[in-house]
Parts: structure tokens; C-alpha cells; sequence
């Protein structure tokens, strides 16, 4: 088997990264998603957390387009055998995303409460469908879905719910969600911070836990596979570890911190995955000599350069200017009367 | 149906629903960020208030663009993974140019102007719709580049041991003769849509709330701009049909229904009955098609007839026939109607010179439904553009039949079927929005301290 070039190896990082900051920045806001309906008492509480999203979420989103796009670009084989393979499982993640995407926009624009009733559902469905499915999906990856010797998907919807994979998305779920309460303890004020803070005191404990059994079950799934790996212990050891830091710093009440360490979490989780992974990009479950490698995935030499080109010259520039919406946007949001540093109407904008 | 046919009427419902969309995107983006401009420079509260007012209708129409861009994207490995894989080397990277160029960009300024107002200056604030409006149109540079090189591939080679399309040089498929005709038809017809809904909406206002400042302001904008846009894009249009006869002479022929090679070929205006035996009815104007092909009386088209067989001998056995009634009927009501427009929005002059727009009640209320006209010209002329390319996915190089993914006509029937019934779904919700706002009247132009904050809580 050739080894993988230096440039190959650049990409698979940089695909790496890229799921890597897709799961820390729209893994919170699939988690404030997903809390909408048990935080979001009243229909002031729900706007206020949508609204905390509202003008980054798109942007997180298209970190997703990214990196799906720099798949197809840098290892098509890849993009096209997951694609394919995971075909259905895609389609529903896709209406989900659909369905969330315009929930966001269209909710505050109908007139009735059924109308935003509705629309709740949608971004609640469509937050914890993805949150959860999206880890199925790189619980495949790892554990193997049936590839021929051509590579080819030889199996069905269902032969990609393996335990582990299973397992893997709810640990994706219950991160996110986390993420997501830690987010909006940051975002809000008054009586909804509260409430906010007390769920994430509670759902830090249950992320660690899951954290915990989804690395040693990595652990095992690696090794059941005879898979020696290039994973340096200290990733996902670190990655448990910063788990137990926001446990603690959650308790202490220093929210901002816990943030920060579930999301650096969610990055050595994704990067231990990847790792698994090399020189592998898929696995295969009918035998792990018909697993897709990063060589015979990846694009020839010179679409590389050109990619590697273009990523050097923008991703710096994304980066800046994402980062800037983030300090635009730094303020907590709160209710009218409610003391905060933003006073806003008590009522929906109802249309005429 | 087999897994193929399943494929075919899935991407060709999928596409056409987002670009529905687009265009719209756009075309509004950048009037937006003229109008802002003009309020930025005037202070002249109208130019404030279409601003606010067509900003709505636009984060309505945006959203669904988006997520329906989504489904395009992944639909490639989806349902045409063989596709991906032939021309991944390629195609991924207009792709994933556009993601981090185009999307990143207009997502993120988009935030920042639909959030931001109070928070950011007000320079600022105008500067990110003018990169919003920039970042659709790097969008469009950039899918359009993967486009035509399925049009016309260019800067490639093939790989002999894997018979993969390889690329060979960048800069090629970024300078594509396709592409640039492409890019820029497609833009004015972008510019179009949305001069024709600004129209369309402000002239329903005037009708129903007789003289406002604000929308006699945007009618003249919409009916200016759709003039020009219609005017240049008819030159555009016959530039590129000359491209188009250059690198495609089969979708020229079959736009014509010419089988056979004509010299001095005249072109059909229309034709009843049969289109490749005996017409029973049909008007044609004499020279016409030799002049649109390449500028000259007497030159030569080439006929199906004569392509299919010069096809066979280079590409083997097969048809090479797009289905001529779709080319030729796709491209004449795309003619048609542009022409539509542009008398349209001429009269629209005519009465604007004469200062007696606001009240010519039969143009108003025709504007309205004129707006229809754009999206029936969008739809045709890309259905005319993929179907005139058939049997190919990628021109000579892959037949759409050898692209499709190893799916069970089971799969891919259920998704076919939700992606129709989600589409259905948003396109009722998104069209009963767009009504409901675009018949609000304007909002109070004072803007008190308080709702000035408002900003926060836009959704």
C-alpha cells in the first residue's frame, strides 16, 4: 500500500479541522436547538434563544458546505463513497437542516401561536436530528460499514446503526446539548440564565460520563480491529480531561471556561476519530484490507497545490471576520424590563 | 423506474427549485446595497425605507436558498457518486471555493446586517451588504465554473491507468469562454428577477395606496434596471450562443430542431406538429439563424442528422440526440419571454419620461404579474442548458447514465418523494410570507431610540 504525500496529509488535517470547528461551533447551536423546548418556558425565553444564535448560526453552518466541499475536492473517492453509502441517513439529516434553517427565519413572521408551536418543533427535531446523526455517521467511519473489495457499499440503512455508532451519536447528542447550555449561560439574563446554568450543572456530569465510555469504547474498537493506530494517548486522555475540568468548572459557576473546555473536548473527541482513521478514511467492516486509504481517496498532486493555495490565502481572512461577528455580538441578550444591557419590546413584531 | 431515472428527475427537481431562489439572492443583494448606498449618501429617508422594507422579503427568500443549496451539494456524492469520482479532481475545487470564498462571506455579513444594526457603525453596516452581495456573486462565479466545465471541459487530461479526469490547469476552467458568457448571462437574468419583484411589489402598492415617495422611488429603480439588464443580456445571450454553437454544435442544432446542415440556415420562430418530419404550421425568419450562429448571411449550421453520425464515429455506437422538442420549445419561450420584458419594461420608460407611472393603473397592475415572467425565463433556459446537453454529464467525456450512484430505485424513490413533499411544503410557507409581507405597508420612518435596539431580537 503507497504511504500517503505530504500534501495528502495536509488535506486529511485540514479535513480534520474543519469537522473539527463544524462540531464546536454548530454543535452549540445544535444544543441550543435542541434545549428549546425545556428551557424556552415562555415564547419570550424561546426568542431570546434563538435569537442568541440568530446572526452566527448560518455562518456555522457553512462550515459544513466547507468541509464537505473540500472533501470532494481533495479525496472525491471519499465524498463519493460516503455519500452514496450513507444515502439515507443523509437525506434525513438534510430535511432536518432544511426544516431548521428556514424555523429560524420563519418563526417570528406568522401570526398565530400554532404557527410557532410549529416552527419549535422544527428547530427542536431539527437540532437533535443532526447533533445526533452526524455521530453515527463518524462512528461508521471508525467502526467500518460493509465495502466490497471495489469499495463498494454492500450494505443498508441499518448496517450503519452498529452499537458503537449508536452510541457515538448520543455521546455527540448529549456534548452538544451541553455545549449548547453552556452557550446560552453565557448568552442570557435573569431568570432564563438561571434556569440555563442549573440544566448545564446537570448535563455536564452526563457529557463526561459519555465521554468517558465513547473513548474507551474507541479504545477497544481500535484495538478489536488490531488497529495499532497513530492516535497519541494523550488526545483522547486529554480529551476526557478537559470533560472532567468543565464538570468541575461548572459547579464553580465559571461558565465561560466550561464552554471553552467542552468545546475543546468536542476538538480532541474529532481529532482522536481522524486519527483512528489514518491512514484510513473509511473502514471497512468486511475486512479491513478493503478499507479506502487517504492515497486512494485523494486528488491528483496538482488540484492539492491549487487547494492548498487557495485555503492559505482565505481560511486566514474567514477566520478573522467570523471570529470579529463573535465580538459584534459578545453581549448577553435579555428581555424588556428585565435590567439587561439591551431593552427590547415585550411582544412578537406581529404582522399587520 | 430505475435508480438513474429516479436520479435524474430528483436532481432536476431539486435544482430547479433552488434556482428559484438564487436569482432572487442575488439580484437583491446587490439592489440593497445600491439603495443603501443611496440612503448612505442622501439621508434621504425613501431610500431608508425600501431598504428596510425589500430587506424582509430578501432574509425570507434567503433562507430557503440556502437550505436548499445544501441538498445540491451533497447531491453529488449522494446520487452521482461514479460522477464525483470521475471529475472530483475538478469539480470539487470551484466547490469548495465557493464554500469558503461565496458562503462564508455572505452568511457572515448577512448576520451582521440583519443583526447588527446599533451595533456596528453605520458604515459598516452598509459595507456588509455589499459583501453579501459579493459573496452571491463569487457564488455564482464559482458553481458556474463547475458547471461549464461539464459544459465544456477544459484544463484537464485524463488519467490513463484510472480514466479519471484529472486537472491539468486551474486557470483554464476559470476563464472558460463558457464560463464568462455563462457568468454574466446569468447575472443580468439575477439582476432581472429581482428588478421585476421590486416592480412588481412597489407597483401593487402604489395601486393599493396610491402615491408613496418610497415606491414611485423603487418602480422607477425596478423598471430601469430590468431595461438595461434585459437589454445587455440580449447581446450576452447571442454572444453565447455563438460559444455555445462553437463547443456544442448538437444543442444549437437541437435548439433549432435542424436536423439537417443549412447554409444560410433560417431561424424557427415557432413550429405546430411535428418537429422532426413534416411541420403542418411554421414561421421562419430567412438568414436569421446563420447570423445568431456566427454574425454572417450565408454561413453553415451543422444538422443533427449530420452531428449524430460525425458523434458515432468519434464516440462509438449510441444517440446523440438531446430530446429536440425540449431544446427547441425550452429555448424559444426563454427568447420569448426576455423579449416580453424588455417591451415591458420600455413602456415602463415611455410612462415614466411622461411622469404618469404612478398613476397608469393597467401598468401597475401587469407588473405584478410580470414578475413571473423572470423565473419562467430562468427555469426554461437552464432546462435547455442541461437537457441540450444530453445524452453527456460531462460533455464527450461521461454519459449521465454511467454517473449514477449504486442506489436501489427504492432508495432513491423515497427520497425523491420527501424531497418533494418538503420542497411543497416550504414553497406554500415561503409564498404565503412573501405575499403577506410584501403587502405591508411601509414601516414609520422615525425610529424612536427604543426600537432602535430592537436589532437583538430580530427572529
Amino acid at each position: 500500500m503507497d504511504n500517503p504525500t505530504a500534501l495528502q496529509i495536509v488535506w486529511f488535517t485540514l479535513i480534520a479541522i474543519l469537522w473539527s470547528g463544524y462540531f464546536f461551533l454548530e454543535g452549540f447551536d445544535f444544543g441550543v436547538g435542541m434545549l428549546l423546548g425545556v428551557l424556552g418556558k415562555s415564547d419570550m425565553d424561546r426568542r431570546l434563544m434563538i435569537n442568541a444564535i440568530g446572526p452566527t448560526w448560518d455562518g456555522n453552518e457553512v462550515w459544513l458546505l466547507v468541509a464537505g466541499g473540500a472533501t470532494f475536492a481533495a479525496f472525491p473517492v471519499w465524498y463519493a463513497t460516503v455519500f452514496s453509502a450513507f444515502y439515507l441517513a443523509l437525506f434525513l439529516i438534510l430535511a432536518a437542516l432544511i426544516f431548521r434553517g428556514v424555523a429560524f427565519e420563519y418563526r417570528g413572521k406568522g401570526l398565530s401561536e400554532k404557527w410557532r408551536k410549529w416552527w419549535d418543533v422544527a428547530i427542536i427535531v431539527g437540532s437533535a436530528l443532526p447533533a445526533i446523526l452526524w455521530g453515527v455517521a463518524f462512528g461508521d467511519f471508525v467502526h467500518g460499514i460493509p465495502l466490497n473489495h471495489a469499495g463498494q457499499f454492500t450494505g443498508n440503512f441499518f448496517s450503519l446503526l452498529s452499537p458503537y455508532s449508536v452510541f457515538t451519536g448520543l455521546t455527540t447528542g448529549v456534548v452538544f446539548a451541553t455545549h449548547g447550555a453552556l452557550f446560552l449561560a453565557l448568552k442570557t439574563t435573569g431568570e432564563l440564565r438561571e434556569r440555563t446554568q442549573r440544566l448545564a450543572r446537570r448535563l455536564a456530569p452526563a457529557a463526561m460520563v459519555f465521554i468517558f465510555a465513547f473513548l474507551a469504547w474507541t479504545y477497544f474498537n481500535a484495538s478489536h480491529i488490531n488497529d495499532t493506530g497513530v492516535v497519541p494517548g494523550i488526545l483522547p486522555v486529554g480529551a476526557l480531561m478537559v470533560a472532567v475540568a468543565a464538570v468541575v468548572l461548572v459547579q464553580e459557576g465559571y461558565f465561560g471556561w466550561a464552554f471553552a473546555s467542552i468545546g475543546a473536548s468536542i476538538v480532541g473527541i474529532t481529532a482522536t476519530l481522524f486519527l483512528n482513521l489514518y491512514p484510513r478514511v473509511l473502514v471497512s467492516s468486511t475486512n479491513n484490507a478493503f478499507s479506502l486509504t487517504i492515497p486512494q481517496a485523494a486528488s491528483e498532486h496538482y488540484t492539492l497545490v491549487v487547494m492548498t493555495i487557495v485555503a492559505a490565502i482565505f481560511t486566514p481572512l474567514v477566520l478573522l471576520y467570523q471570529g470579529w461577528t463573535y465580538h459584534v455580538f459578545r453581549k448577553r441578550i435579555s428581555a424588556p424590563g428585565a435590567g439587561g444591557e439591551t431593552a427590547v419590546p415585550a411582544t412578537s413584531p406581529t404582522p399587520e | 423506474m430505475s435508480a438513474l431515472a429516479l436520479s435524474r428527475w430528483q436532481f432536476a427537481i431539486t435544482i430547479i427549485y433552488h434556482f428559484i431562489f438564487v436569482p432572487i439572492t442575488i439580484g437583491m443583494a446587490l439592489s440593497l446595497a445600491i439603495m443603501q448606498t443611496a440612503y448612505h449618501r442622501t439621508k434621504n429617508e425613501k431610500y431608508g425605507q425600501i431598504v428596510d422594507f425589500f430587506g424582509k422579503l430578501f432574509a425570507i427568500n434567503f433562507a430557503i436558498g440556502v437550505v436548499t443549496g445544501i441538498v445540491q451539494e451533497f447531491q453529488f456524492g449522494m446520487n452521482w457518486s461514479q460522477y464525483s469520482v470521475f471529475v472530483g479532481n475538478i469539480f470539487g475545487a470551484p466547490l469548495a471555493i465557493e464554500g469558503l470564498l461565496a458562503f462564508f462571506l455572505e452568511s457572515t455579513f448577512l448576520g451582521i446586517w440583519l443583526f447588527g444594526k446599533g451595533k456596528v457603525s453605520e458604515r459598516v453596516h452598509l459595507f456588509s451588504i455589499w459583501m453579501v452581495s459579493i459573496g452571491t456573486m463569487f457564488s455564482a462565479l464559482f458553481i458556474l465554473a463547475a458547471n461549464s466545465f461539464m459544459q465544456h471541459p477544459v484544463g484537464y487530461k485524463i488519467d490513463p491507468s484510472t480514466h479519471r479526469a484529472v486537472m491539468t490547469d486551474f486557470f483554464a476552467l476559470l476563464v472558460n469562454p463558457t464560463l464568462i458568457v455563462t457568468f454574466f448571462h446569468t447575472l443580468l437574468a439575477a439582476i432581472t428577477t429581482a428588478a421585476a419583484i421590486i416592480l412588481a411589489v412597489s407597483a401593487y402598492q402604489l395601486a393599493k395606496r396610491g402615491k408613496t415617495p418610497a415606491f414611485s422611488a423603487a418602480a422607477r429603480f425596478g423598471i430601469a434596471v430590468l431595461f438595461v439588464s434585459m437589454f445587455l443580456n440580449a447581446f450576452v445571450g447571442h454572444i453565447q450562443g455563438q460559444v455555445m454553437t462553437k463547443e456544442q454544435p448538437m444543442k444549437m442544432a437541437s435548439a433549432e430542431a435542424l436536423y439537417n446542415t443549412q447554409t444560410g440556415a433560417s431561424f424557427s420562430l415557432l413550429t405546430i406538429g411535428n418537429l422532426s418530419g413534416q411541420p403542418i404550421f411554421q414561421i421562419r425568419l430567412p438568414h436569421l439563424l446563420s447570423v445568431l450562429a456566427d454574425n454572417s448571411w450565408n454561413s453553415t449550421v451543422q444538422g443533427i442528422n449530420q452531428l449524430q453520425a460525425q458523434d458515432v464515429a468519434k464516440y462509438g455506437p449510441g444517440s446523440y440526440e438531446p430530446p429536440v422538442w425540449v431544446t427547441y420549445w425550452t429555448f424559444r419561450i426563454m427568447v420569448g419571454v426576455g423579449g416580453v420584458l424588455l417591451l415591458f419594461a420600455a413602456i415602463g420608460l415611455w410612462y415614466m419620461k411622461r411622469r404618469k407611472l404612478d398613476d397608469t393603473h393597467w401598468y401597475l397592475k401587469a407588473a405584478v404579474w410580470v414578475a413571473a415572467l423572470p423565473f419562467i425565463a430562468n427555469t426554461t433556459g437552464w432546462i435547455f442548458t442541461e437537457v441540450g446537453r444530453q445524452p453527456w454529464i460531462v460533455y464527450g467525456l461521461l454519459k449521465t447514465s454511467g454517473g449514477v450512484s449504486n442506489l436501489s430505485s427504492l432508495s432513491v424513490g423515497i427520497t425523491l418523494v420527501g424531497f418533494t413533499v418538503i420542497y411543497t411544503v416550504l414553497a406554500i410557507v415561503d409564498g404565503m410570507l412573501m405575499f403577506r409581507y410584501a403587502r405591508k405597508p411601509l414601516s414609520e420612518p422615525p425610529q424612536s431610540a427604543e426600537s432602535a435596539h430592537t436589532a437583538d431580537l430580530v427572529y
